[in-house]
């Protein structure tokens, strides 16, 4: 893309670098909390990508949604699921050796096919949120239907799930 | 000169980082962040598409609403379940949950 210069360069590797530190954060860290932090730095890192690539509405979506609203889920689940030691309330287990491996392997096969194949670049384009409302409200209407049952479903299963109920026995 | 590959090649590495978390975890909340890491890295792949190739980009960016939507949907009943989980077991230790196993 002709339109990108110094500035969209330097963002870019700005931001995929705090991504992938603060994932490997996630994943390496001991305290639950630091990688529940971590996740939210995360999150804002690809909402951040998303500006680089002009999809300002799914960047705004991305920063409401996750970092905003899963982070703070997930910063709830740890506090309602700890009462012991914090520094290290995760540790890794016994399969990091063929964890590992598999990790690299899948790196491996996807730098691969992603540095051998041609890609047919030059279409594509930049969305604007209007494009996207248009879309919803017409040939995705029933899927963004289906989206709303299934966000109401969650909601009503995890309030049932947190009320909890008796075990039958 | 910032293209569609490097795109690809950091969400390459993020869903590696993903599944690397997810295998080697052990505590139950700290696999479902390592699920949304990799979710986070789909969705990248999907916009640079949308951004570089796609012939609808539109739809990309549509499918990647979607993702965040069922992801926002997992987190939520997924923590209810490792909560459940903890009130009923007193953990959230993944290797601990072995019930089925015989």
């Amino acid at each position: 893309m002709e339109s990108t210069g110094l500035m969209h360069t330097l963002a870019f590797f700005l931001l995929s670098g705090i991504t992938l530190a603060a994932a490997a954060g996630v994943v390496f860290k001991r305290n639950l909390v630091h990688s529940a932090f971590l996740l939210s730095v995360t999150f804002l890192g690809v909402a951040g990508l998303y500006m680089t690539l002009e999809a300002e509405f799914l960047a705004a979506v991305q920063a409401l949604v996750y970092s905003g609203a899963v982070a703070v889920l997930v910063v709830i689940g740890v506090m309602l699921t700890h009462r012991e030691d914090m520094s290290c309330s995760n540790p890794p287990n016994k399969m990091i050796v063929a964890g590992g491996l598999a990790a690299l392997a899948i790196v491996g096969v996807l730098v691969w096919a992603v540095l051998g194949t041609a890609w047919n670049t030059g279409k594509g384009g930049i969305v604007d949120a209007g494009d996207i409302g248009r879309r919803f409200l017409t040939d995705f209407a029933p899927p963004f239907e289906a989206v709303a049952l299934l966000l109401l479903a969650a909601l009503i299963g995890a309030v049932v799930l947190f009320k909890g109920g008796k075990e039958q026995s | 000169m910032i293209g569609l590959s490097h795109y690809l090649l950091v969400g390459a590495a993020l869903f590696a980082l993903g599944l690397f978390g997810l295998l080697t975890k052990r505590n139950l909340i700290a696999v479902l962040m390592s699920i949304e890491l990799m979710l986070n890295s789909v969705n990248i792949n999907l916009v640079a598409f949308s951004r570089y190739t796609a012939s609808d980009p539109v739809a990309g960016q549509v499918f990647s609403l979607f993702i965040i939507a069922v992801a926002a949907a997992e987190v939520a009943v997924g923590l209810a379940l490792a909560y459940a989980i903890y009130r009923g077991r007193d953990t959230v230790s993944v290797d601990e949950m072995d019930w089925l196993k015989w």
